[in-house]
Formats: C-alpha cells, sequence, structure tokens
C-alpha cells in the first residue's frame, strides 16, 4: 500500500483524502517510511520532523472528519528547502553558520500551508544560503540525483527536487534566484515554478539576493504544481515587495491546451555548448507544441550574453549586504576563542561561511565599494534594464518563451566543484528570467539515452503563471514523464 | 595670522527622533526607558528572513518638517543601505536614504547681532536608528552588552549648508531648529535624553577668502553649552595648527565634556567604506499630492510668525515673545489669557515672572493647570482697577495655581484687598504726620529722604494694604509738594 501511496500525484492523492480512501496519517508515514528507505542514500533531508508532520496530519484527518477540510491539499505532505523559517524547528540554510538555529517565527509561506492543513514533513538539503546549482555547496552533505546516485540533484533548490523525485514527499517548496527551481526540476524529472517576482511573499525566507529571490512549488506534476502554487501565491503586508495582485486560478483553464498560442523561441538560447541530447530532445518538444496547435516564434533577446555577468554582480552585492547579519552576536555559531571584536567577525565569518558563500561576499563587497559601484553595480543595473526590454519587446509578439531550463542533464558530483565558472554557466538559460522579474517553469519533457530526465523552460509575462502552467500541462498530457518509475 | 583673521565656517548635522509610537520597519514601541532588548521583534533583531516595512507616519512627520521649512518635497526618494559591521547594528547595515533623499534645498531664519540671517537645509533624510553597546559595570569582565531597544526608531537627519559663521549663530540656529520641530509635534526637542541630536562640521579660513579650509565632524554635543564650547575650541585649534605651518586632517573629533577639548576619534583613512546601495527590500518611497496637502493642512503657526505677531498684535517687546512663542503650549496659554486680560504687557510679565517660576516649582504641565485663562484676566482686572497690589496678585496667583479656585474668592477670603478710600487712608496720614512731628521739620527744612520713613509708617500701620497710589498722593499734598 504505502509504495504505491507515495507514487501518487498531490491530486490524486487530495481525492483519496477527500473520500477518506486514505488519511493523512496514512499518506505521513508512507512519507516518512520512504524517507528512511530511500533517504540515506538520496540524502535529500537535513532534518526529518516525524511527530511535527504526524501531529499535523492527525488534525487533518480530524478536519476531513469533520467535514471541514482547510484546503483543496489538506493533509498532503510536503517538504520545505530548509531556507524557509519554521518556528520551533531548526533552519540552517545549508550553512554552518547558522546550525542550531531555532528560528522564532514561520516564513509566511510556511504559515500559509500549515494554515491550508500540509504536514510538513522535513527541512530539504541545499546550496549553502542558496549559492550553487548542484547542492555540494551544502556545509552538510551533497544530496544525490535520484536518477542517477553518482550526479547532482542540481542546485541550488536540490534537496527539494530530489525529494519530489524519489517520492519522498508529494510537493515541496524551493526558491530561485536564477535557476535554482527549475534547474533541479530539469534534472530530476518534476516540475518546478518559478513565480513573477513579488507574486509569493519572501518574509521568513532567508535572503541571498532580495530583487531576484522569489520562493515557489516543486512537484511532480503540473496539476499538483498549480495547486501548491495556489496556495502561496498570496499579497503579505509584511514584504513591501509582494504585489497586491488576486491569487490566480490556475486550475479552471489547466486543459485548455496550447491552440492558438504563440511561442518565442529565443535563438540565443540555442547556443553551442548545448548537450546534443538535450538540444534533440528540445527540437523534438518544439514540433511537438506545433502539432498542438501553437505557433512557434523566432525571436531575438539579444542582451542575454550580458545575463551571467549582470546576475553574479547584482545577486553578489545584494548578498554581500544579505549576510552581514551572521556576526555570531544575536544568534547562531560564534567563534569560541576570538578575543576582540574583530576576531569574533573575522573568525566566526571565516568558519562559519562554505568557499562559495565567501566568493560571493567578496565579488559583492568589491563590487559596491567606493570608486568601483558605477563601473559594476550600477552599469549591471542598466543592463538589468536592457535584458528586461528586451523580454517586453519578445512578449508583444509571443505568449510564451520556450527553450532548454539547463544547456545538459545532471551532471556527476564532483565534476564541477573546483570549476565555478562552469558551475555559474548552468544557469545561463534561467536567470535572465529572474533578472527580468518573471516568471518562469520547468516541465519534464524526455530523457537522455542514458535515464537522465531534460527539462523544458516556459517563461511568460508577468502574473501569467496560469498560462505557463496550461502550456506546460498540455506537453505534460502527451507523455506522463511523471509516471516513469524512478530507480531508486 | 591672529585668530580674529580667520573665519569660522560650520555646517550642522541634526539627528532627531521622530515623536511616533512605533518603529520605523516594525510595531515595536519607540518609548524610552524600557528594559534592554524589551522593545524587540524579529524584524528589529535582523533575523534572518525578516522584511522591513515602513511606518507611514514616520513619512508625515518628514514631509510636514519638509514643508515647515520651504524644501522641496520629493514625489520619490529613494531608500539605500549603508553596509557596516558593528553589534548593535542588528543587520549589518542601517536602512537610511542616501542620493535621493526626501526633501531638499530649504532654509531657517535666525537672529544674529547683525540682523536677520537666513540658513539653507540641505537636506532632511530618513533612517533608522542602531542600537546601543553596553561597556558598563553590568558586564562582566572583557564582554560588553548589546541592548537593541533603540534599533529601528525612526530617525530624521536635517543637514544645512556650511552657512553658520560662528558658535553663538550655531547655538541660535539649533535652537530654531529645535523649537520649529517640537512646533511640529514630530520631535521632543530632548538633547540629553539624545531624542535631538548634533553634529557639527567646522573649519577655519582666512577672513575674506572664499575657500573653505579642510573641516573636522564634531560628535558628542550633546547640550547648547558643548555645542558652543567645542566649536570655539576647535576653531581655535584649527588656527594654532594653520599658524605653526600645519595643516588640518579632515577628521572625525569626539568633545570631551571633561576636559574642554576635542579630540581625534577616526581619521579619513579609517572611515568607512560604507558601500552604499538601493534597498531592494522596499519600494521607493512615494510621497502623494494627498500625503503632502495632509501636512500641510496641519502645519502650526511657527516659533517665528508667532513671536513676529505677538510683538505687532499685543504690543511685546521681542524679549516677551521670544519666551513667550517658545514652546506652542505657553504660548496658546498666553494668547488664551490675553483674550481676557486688559494689559498685554502686564499679562506677559506675570507669565515670564511669577507664573513662570510656579510651572517650574511646581513642575506643573500646563495641560494640568487648575485656573482658566478668564480667571487668570479677572486676576489682571483686579490689579488694574487697584483692588489688589501687584504684589498681592502673585500670591492670588499662586493660591489659584494650586487650588484652581476664583481670584476674587481668594482675595476675600485672604483678605488682600488694598484699602482705597480717601478718608480711610487720610485718617492714617494724618496720624503718621502727627505722630512724628521732628521728622515733619526736618522734611520740609529741605531733608527729602525722611520721604520713605513716612511712605513705610503709612503702610505699616495699614498691614500693607493701603494702595500705594494713594497713599503717595495724600502724603505729597499734605507734605505741601
Amino acid at each position: 500500500m504505502s509504495s504505491t501511496l507515495t507514487d501518487l500525484s498531490m491530486l490524486e492523492l487530495a481525492a483519496k483524502l477527500a473520500t477518506r480512501e486514505v488519511s493523512s496519517v496514512e499518506a505521513t508515514r508512507a512519507s516518512l517510511q520512504r524517507i528512511a528507505q530511500v533517504d540515506p542514500k538520496v540524502r535529500a533531508f537535513l532534518r526529518v520532523d516525524e511527530p511535527g508532520a504526524l501531529k499535523a496530519a492527525e488534525a487533518s484527518d480530524a478536519r476531513r472528519h469533520a467535514g471541514s477540510p482547510a484546503s483543496a491539499l489538506d493533509g498532503v505532505p510536503v517538504g520545505l528547502k530548509d531556507i524557509f523559517l519554521t518556528e520551533g524547528l531548526e533552519t540552517t540554510c545549508g550553512s554552518r553558520i547558522l546550525e542550531g538555529f531555532v528560528p522564532p517565527y514561520d516564513a509566511t509561506v510556511v504559515r500559509l500551508l500549515k494554515e491550508a492543513g500540509l504536514p510538513l514533513v522535513g527541512k530539504l538539503n541545499m546550496d549553502e544560503f542558496a549559492m550553487g546549482s548542484s547542492n555540494e555547496s551544502s556545509a552538510y552533505f551533497p544530496t544525490h540525483n535520484p536518477w542517477d546516485l553518482t550526479r547532482t540533484p542540481g542546485g541550488s533548490s536540490g534537496g527539494s527536487a530530489a525529494a519530489v523525485a524519489a517520492r519522498e514527499v508529494f510537493g515541496a517548496l524551493g526558491t530561485d534566484t536564477g535557476g535554482s527551481i527549475r534547474q533541479p526540476a530539469a534534472f530530476t524529472n518534476t516540475v518546478g515554478l518559478k513565480p513573477t517576482y513579488g507574486r509569493v511573499s519572501r518574509y521568513g525566507v532567508i535572503a541571498f539576493a532580495s530583487s531576484l529571490d522569489q520562493p515557489g512549488p516543486m512537484a511532480r506534476t503540473v496539476g499538483d504544481t498549480a495547486a501548491l502554487f495556489q496556495l502561496i501565491a498570496r499579497h503579505d503586508p509584511r514584504d513591501s515587495t509582494s504585489a497586491d495582485v488576486a491569487t490566480p486560478d490556475c486550475l479552471t483553464g489547466l486543459e485548455d491546451g496550447v491552440r492558438g498560442l504563440k511561442l518565442g523561441v529565443p535563438r540565443e538560447y540555442f547556443t553551442a555548448g548545448m548537450d546534443p541530447e538535450v538540444e534533440g530532445t528540445l527540437r523534438a518538444s518544439l514540433e511537438e507544441f506545433e502539432r498542438m496547435g501553437a505557433t512557434l516564434v523566432d525571436v531575438s533577446l539579444p542582451h542575454t550574453k550580458y545575463a551571467l555577468a549582470t546576475y553574479y554582480l547584482l545577486a553578489s552585492s545584494e548578498a554581500s549586504s544579505n549576510l552581514a547579519r551572521y556576526d555570531g552576536i544575536r544568534y547562531g555559531q560564534r567563534a569560541k576563542d576570538a578575543r576582540g571584536l574583530k576576531e569574533l567577525y573575522t573568525q566566526t565569518r571565516g568558519q562559519g561561511f562554505g568557499a562559495e558563500v565567501k566568493r560571493r561576499i567578496m565579488l559583492g563587497t568589491y563590487a559596491l565599494s567606493a570608486g568601483y559601484y558605477d563601473a559594476y553595480y550600477l552599469r549591471a543595473q542598466k543592463v538589468r534594464t536592457l535584458i528586461r526590454e528586451d523580454f517586453t519587446r519578445a512578449f508583444q509578439q509571443v505568449d510564451a518563451l520556450v527553450s532548454p531550463t539547463s544547456p545538459v542533464p545532471a551532471f556527476k558530483l564532483g565534476d564541477k566543484v573546483d570549476d565555478p565558472l562552469s558551475m555559474y554557466l548552468m544557469d545561463v538559460y534561467t536567470l535572465p528570467c529572474n533578472l527580468a522579474g518573471l516568471p518562469g517553469l520547468s516541465v519534464p519533457c524526455g530523457f537522455t539515452q542514458a535515464g537522465l530526465p531534460v527539462g523544458l523552460q516556459i517563461l511568460g509575462r508577468p502574473f501569467d503563471e496560469a498560462r505557463l502552467l496550461r502550456i506546460a500541462r498540455a506537453f505534460e498530457r502527451e507523455h506522463d514523464f511523471f509516471r516513469r518509475a524512478v530507480p531508486v | 595670522m591672529p585668530l580674529s583673521d580667520f573665519q569660522t565656517v560650520i555646517g550642522l548635522e541634526v539627528h532627531a527622533q521622530l515623536l511616533t509610537q512605533s518603529k520605523i520597519f516594525c510595531g515595536c514601541s519607540t518609548a524610552f526607558g524600557a528594559e534592554p532588548n524589551h522593545h524587540t521583534c524579529p524584524v528589529c533583531l535582523g533575523m534572518p528572513g525578516v522584511l522591513p516595512v515602513l511606518n507611514e507616519r514616520v513619512v508625515e512627520y518628514a514631509v510636514r518638517t519638509g514643508l515647515a521649512l520651504g524644501c522641496t518635497v520629493k514625489p520619490t526618494s529613494v531608500w539605500s543601505r549603508k553596509n557596516y559591521f558593528y553589534p548593535d547594528l542588528p543587520k549589518g547595515y542601517q536602512i537610511t536614504q542616501y542620493d535621493q533623499p526626501i526633501c531638499e534645498w530649504g532654509e531657517l531664519v535666525i537672529d544674529t547681532p547683525s540682523g536677520e540671517k537666513t540658513v539653507r537645509v540641505r537636506r532632511i533624510h530618513l533612517e533608522e536608528d542602531a542600537g546601543k553597546s553596553v561597556h558598563d559595570a553590568s558586564a562582566s569582565a572583557g564582554q560588553s552588552l548589546v541592548d537593541l531597544n533603540r534599533a529601528g526608531v525612526p530617525l530624521m537627519e536635517i543637514v544645512s549648508e556650511p552657512d553658520l559663521r560662528d558658535a553663538d549663530e550655531a547655538v541660535e540656529y539649533l535652537k530654531a531648529l529645535r523649537d520649529v520641530l517640537v512646533y511640529l509635534g514630530v520631535n521632543d526637542g530632548n538633547l540629553e535624553e539624545g531624542s535631538f541630536r548634533c553634529d557639527a562640521n567646522v573649519s577655519v579660513m582666512p577672513k575674506g577668502s572664499t575657500t573653505y579650509g579642510q573641516r573636522c565632524e564634531l560628535k558628542n554635543l550633546n547640550s547648547f553649552r558643548f555645542l558652543k564650547q567645542a566649536i570655539e575650541y576647535e576653531a581655535a585649534r584649527q588656527v594654532d595648527v594653520l599658524e605653526s605651518g600645519g595643516k588640518v586632517d579632515q577628521e572625525t573629533r569626539l568633545w570631551d565634556v571633561n576636559k574642554g577639548i576635542t579630540r581625534s576619534m577616526r581619521s579619513k583613512e579609517d572611515a568607512h567604506d560604507y558601500r552604499y546601495f538601493p534597498e531592494p527590500d522596499l519600494q521607493p518611497l512615494l510621497v502623494s499630492d494627498a500625503l503632502r496637502d495632509s501636512q500641510a493642512k496641519v502645519l502650526p503657526e511657527l516659533p517665528r510668525a508667532k513671536r513676529t505677531r505677538f510683538m505687532g498684535e499685543y504690543g511685546l517687546p521681542a524679549y516677551d515673545a521670544r519666551i513667550l512663542t517658545a514652546e506652542r503650549p505657553l504660548a496658546d496659554f498666553f494668547e488664551a489669557c490675553a483674550a481676557h486680560a486688559p494689559d498685554a504687557k502686564k499679562l506677559s510679565n506675570l507669565f515670564l515672572g511669577e507664573f513662570s517660576r510656579l510651572l517650574k516649582d511646581e513642575g506643573t504641565p500646563l495641560s494640568a493647570l487648575r485656573f482658566t485663562p478668564a480667571q487668570m484676566g479677572e486676576l489682571l482686572a483686579t490689579v488694574e482697577k487697584g483692588t489688589v497690589s501687584a504684589n498681592a496678585a502673585k500670591d492670588v496667583l499662586g493660591e489659584m495655581f494650586r487650588t484652581g479656585r476664583a481670584p476674587a474668592d481668594i482675595i476675600a477670603e485672604k483678605g488682600l484687598a488694598q484699602v482705597s478710600d480717601v478718608g480711610a487712608v487720610e485718617a492714617v496720614v494724618d496720624d503718621i504726620l502727627a505722630k512724628n512731628a521732628g521728622e515733619v521739620e526736618k522734611y520740609k527744612a529741605g531733608k527729602k529722604s525722611v520721604y520713605g520713613f513716612f511712605v513705610g509708617q503709612v503702610m505699616k500701620a495699614m498691614k500693607g494694604k493701603g494702595n500705594p497710589g494713594l497713599v503717595n498722593e495724600l502724603l505729597k499734598k499734605k507734605l505741601g509738594d
């Protein structure tokens, strides 16, 4: 029972919970059992909150019993990237510097999920402070890709993607600053949605780059992703960058297909360096969209080539400031034998942060320094505007853009650890969307011959998530890649 | 060149704590004097994941101040992060306004010995306060403590142009600015508690020069006296440096209250690179026309305008008008009383004298006074009519102050009414002159100094209640003057 139970999609499980065919406690126990069974190999979880999840499941069952579920997904167990603050439950953001930090409050999205009745099974591994594309910069351990344990699940929401792919949870929340939801989704045959900047509250989400960060849902199907998205897409007065727009209805038109839609294919996204199998899979997917009645339009996003440099300047600048609060004074780790204030700072931060985090703090500090600000930060902001305008122009011609999510499938753990630049290049198709604040989604579009998942990225206009989900669903309906059994 | 051949140039940066109930970016209380770290929450503690949400009242107060100082209120201004590490700065950066402040280019008129002077205000910007590091005995050895009650308290920084030319002008500007802010109800004007703080940028240049000298920033000036002393000391120090062939270094200097000197705190080389950049967690600050208009509507008559009006409307000297208008409640109360008083100058005398003394001694706020402006008017009318002497009126006021009873009742009960009956006074005068015939002889022989003796004797005989005017009049008549 339990092994098949964990294979259900969130919506399938929700239907069984609604008819009381399955209880939330059963589903949560199945999830916990699956974690016990496969997580020693996958290592998606930093910590599992069994008592908390079961307590929430019992409460959910009581609501279902009383005929008053809190939401459509009441009782469906999910996981959280360890970047979301959970009251009373340790939150480390994949960093040593926050080891032992128990937050005094819940992130807004955590509160929303709790209010919607979803048992929160535990906290998922990630690259330290979400800086990385492979989960290898986690201060604790790397997570393994359930499709090939020698490979990375991607990053930084690699733990979330791996846990969803390995059927350890039915869905999860991740965050996406430059592709951190979409790239791991592509690497693990899962669906990941990075909402429009401002759509989902950042309150209680540990900041990496404030103007780029956006929480979003990760699940095995497009429908699940849409359902989870609707629970968290709420205006939040605690986040001044939260958009005061109504929660969209993404489920009603989900099956409407792509007939008559114009899909732009950005020529700058099909460049040298793309894995031939990825390109082949993508080209086939594009033809399929045409067969389903969409029109493909060749479009140009001419400033794409500057996106990587722009992103690393802006994201690192913001990060250098956002991470200043980890000083050992008020919470988290503090160096033991430091003498004097300066030593306390240098030792705490020297010991507490990993190499990649330090690299980005230094890069950002440099870019903001007197004498360099104009040449780096300010210029990057100007280029960001140009990149945004590229998209605005493109969306005058087309309804959405389609591209590969990542130029390559999941790579071997250890392969790029010593080559930060090639690691940064992983994000080349995903990060322009963050710079422009647009919604983006990755949906499974096939497998390589070696059995590695390939993802298709769909980018849309601001607040047009419903259309992205509809396009993704049209594709998913033809394939059901999510039914494919994961080898782990 | 001697000191007198140099011109001092001063600009002031004032930090005024805004009188809001809650902090600038969270809902915590701004009340002073709570247990350490009592007024804190995840936001002002700089916990991971927190975000700032702007307190709208803060914007209203800044706009009100900007309008009062004749500034351009910017429809759009920008929040920035000022990055530096310090234990009492929870986020490792201060949210402030940098290159695009909320208000620019206003002015404040002050009085100087050579007349009115207009001091330009370059900018007004908003920011959050930091917490407080405690290095005193309450910490164990080798430790410092941090109190974050102040962290996130809203501050408004008002920066003047270097238009001030000596310490007295600086003090005058600071006082005038404080009066304006207190009038506006945006600040309590308390230098000692630090809710109204001032740094001074001081430089010297040879008289006649148009090129400013290198400036030093003076800190720890928490009284008007210290501001004056520190500027005077610093100007003399800089002249000494120049005269001995040296050059003034740009630095931050601390006023040492005990030694009465300024000493170097931080040189330019040690200056932080604050790495300012726009705060991504806050949208640009938009000031709508509606907000602007709402603040223009609540703008009160400002101290200077009120002073000028008091001089014109009530015929008061500048000295009186200034004191009466220094604080809005006092000015308001004066005006309420003046509506009932026969003579504004005599009312002013009472305000500046006995009434001020009573307020101070009894520690009573104006809002808690027991008597009405009409009663104050009655009291003055009784003096005018000669019912009581000006001296006795002070006692009556004291009693009104303490009990709130009507002046007529107090005068009757205490028997303070003067004897103004001509027959009664004349009888006493005749009696005294008769009893002191020898002295009368001397007076008539030219020893005019005995006159005071007669007055004293008459008043003594009347237990001080004789109407002094009448006593004089009758004495002089009887003595044949």
